[in-house]
């Protein structure tokens, strides 16, 4: 079983790094969440963010990232966001430590509030990453979560 | 037909609070069942929600996203009575879109 998930891992990280060099290519610097599907089998935070169009991001204390210091069941792990950033277009979620970082991205349209609340699965004690792109950039806030039970198994 | 979501849509001042719980395995593709196989990846990956023929969220989700996903946000430009419409979309073709009224 470990060589074939080895096998597997590996093929994914390439077909990764092939999609995300795809994407960086084919489209501009503000890309659409649904429009990014292959950022989603992105195996590396730097590979992910790369595959939604994420090259240079800051650290803001305009985001509001609240999620659990301790989280007894990594399968649900409640999330909350919100953005007082102005010109905020849209809100991704990302867990450094998944095998796959990039969790959910949500399109913030005209007239809908930089706000969205989830439950994410976080297989072990990791940094949780809200990425907000808005008119002047991309902005980013980060907070750690630490597991003491799985989130494999949800 | 998957189960339908129970959708609460409320208006709180000028904004409508949106407070979604769909019922989906959200199957990884990582986990192994008893026998030792991988259970086939099976997940959203796609939510739209519309209010008055304005999409008012997209989201674009992964594997990674909880087990019977709750999801909640708040958007401008409704008002008791319309209707919001939720729609989801997972890996295996499957779709399930719920109406609620505003109230």
């Amino acid at each position: 079983m470990k060589k074939t998930r080895r096998d597997f891992l590996g093929l994914t990280g390439r077909l990764g790094l092939a999609a995300a060099t795809l994407a960086s290519g084919l489209f501009s610097r503000i890309a659409f969440a649904v429009d990014t599907r292959p950022a989603f089998e992105a195996t590396s935070l730097k590979e992910a963010l790369a595959a939604i169009g994420v090259t240079e991001h800051q650290d803001s204390t305009e985001i509001i990232l609240k999620a659990p210091d301790i989280a007894e069941n990594g399968a649900v792990v409640p999330v909350e966001v919100t953005s007082k950033l102005p010109g905020t277009r849209s809100i991704t979620l990302l867990v450094e430590k998944n095998p796959h970082q990039l969790s959910a991205e949500f399109e913030i349209p005209e007239g809908t509030e930089a706000f969205i609340a989830t439950r994410l699965k976080v297989a072990e004690t990791s940094n949780v990453l809200a990425v907000v792109k808005t008119d002047a950039g991309v902005f980013h806030a980060a907070k750690v979560v630490k597991v003491t039970l799985g989130g494999c198994g949800g | 037909m998957p189960d339908p979501m129970r959708i609460r849509a409320v208006m709180m001042g000028d904004v409508v609070d949106v407070k979604i719980l769909m019922s989906h395995v959200m199957e990884t593709g990582q986990r192994k069942n008893a026998d030792g196989d991988l259970v086939p990846a099976h997940y959203i990956t796609e939510v739209t929600a519309t209010c008055k023929g304005k999409t008012v969220m997209k989201a674009g989700w992964g594997p990674s996203v909880s087990k019977n996903p709750y999801f909640s946000f708040r958007f401008k430009g409704g008002a008791k009575g319309d209707k919001l419409s939720i729609t989801w979309k997972d890996t295996a073709g499957g779709t399930r879109t719920d109406e609620v009224t505003i109230n």
